[in-house]
């Protein structure tokens, strides 16, 4: 699949995606069963994300130490109650400096 | 994310025709910080997709038209580590079909219909529903929709366009700007880390990814994570416990 096809084919199943969310009839998307798999899909494609940007790179295990450390200490802000724009800061602004001194 | 408070004093001029929502500019500024920050993760998400090959054009489709953050960085993520293309289109559209669930508290708040709904559906994403689930009547919920879904559309879009015209030549790297998607998943992810189900998915995840970072292309991992979601979402509910429901009642 070539890169357009594949920007194209993401770009237009995400929409439509959303559009059947609102248009579908309520008794399709109200199974509790269907809802819980739903509620948790996210929750492992997010986990999965966290877990393979910090410690795979292509088909290799890799830890770098700068940039688990400024995730975790986004994950510091998190538990600290702090909001979305302040974890992502403070995640790249961490990463950042300490690569620039170590 | 701002729940307005139970209370709400008399505003003068409230006797207008049409009466001004007592709680619009609490909407606005909470909306205002969730699309100022739009634009500095937008703007992330540009250099980081140009860096890992793709073009302008290509870049501003995602941003305009798939128009959902965490699908569009796992999209870029999985094509810069060397994954396949139907890898990377397969995560993208799992990560998507919670936007999908989103219409069933939405629909009877926005009440879309005939063509609006297209326009609508554009603008069904995290932020939007949380905005607009939190607020206390219909008529504050699509306020709080619009506003919310058309200021980070814009500024999204905007901070995009700037990192992939200006972003594209920095080192994303030095700048620690890797760091952002992790960061903000990890935030998406957190309020479900409070119940027993979520850490377990979460943990399951991790594990069937990790295990088979070595054995599969890129981006296949992440997709077998998506199992875990299943099975832990069909396994029987304890009676105690009330199925994730987000019923927002109707205060009218």
């Amino acid at each position: 699949m070539s890169l357009w096809a594949t920007i194209i084919a993401a770009s237009l199943g995400c929409y439509g995606l959303k559009l059947a969310g609102v248009s579908l009839p309520e008794s399709v998307l109200a199974d509790p069963r269907v809802q819980r798999v739903a509620a948790l899909l996210p929750v492992a494609m997010l986990s999965a994300l966290v877990a393979s940007g910090l410690f795979a790179s292509g088909r290799h295990y890799t830890v770098d130490w700068h940039l688990i450390a400024g995730v975790g200490a986004g994950g510091v802000a998190l538990w600290r109650g702090r909001s979305l724009v302040v974890v992502f800061v403070i995640a790249i602004a961490v990463t950042a400096l300490l690569r620039a001194v170590a | 994310m701002s729940t307005s408070s139970a209370v709400s004093t008399p505003v003068a001029g409230a006797r207008a025709p049409r009466e001004a929502l007592p709680e619009r500019w609490e909407i606005v500024r909470a909306a205002a910080g969730i699309a100022l920050y739009a634009a500095a993760f937008g703007f992330t998400f540009g250099a980081v997709a140009t860096s890992a090959g793709l073009g302008t054009l290509q870049v501003m489709t995602l941003s305009l038209v798939l128009f959902s953050g965490a699908s569009q960085f796992a999209l870029v993520g999985v094509l810069a580590a060397g994954g396949p293309a139907l890898a990377a289109l397969s995560a993208a559209l799992l990560l998507g079909c919670r936007n999908a669930f989103y219409g069933l508290p939405l629909t009877p708040i926005l009440r879309p219909r005939a063509l609006k709904r297209l326009l609508t559906a554009q603008f069904v994403i995290d932020e939007t529903t949380a905005m607009t689930v939190a607020q206390r009547t219909p008529r504050a919920g699509r306020f709080a929709f619009w506003v919310t879904g058309l200021g980070l559309f814009t500024l999204w879009n905007l901070g995009t366009l700037a990192g992939a015209l200006i972003g594209g030549g920095i080192n994303t790297s030095a700048f620690g700007l890797d760091a952002a998607a992790p960061a903000i998943f990890l935030a998406l992810l957190w309020p479900q880390l409070s119940r027993a189900r979520g850490r377990a998915t979460a943990l399951g995840a991790v594990v069937v990814t990790l295990s088979l970072v070595t054995l599969a292309p890129a981006g296949v991992p992440i997709i077998a994570a998506a199992v875990v979601a299943v099975v832990a979402g069909l396994l029987p509910v304890r009676a105690s416990r009330t199925a994730a429901g987000h019923g927002s009642e109707e205060s009218r």
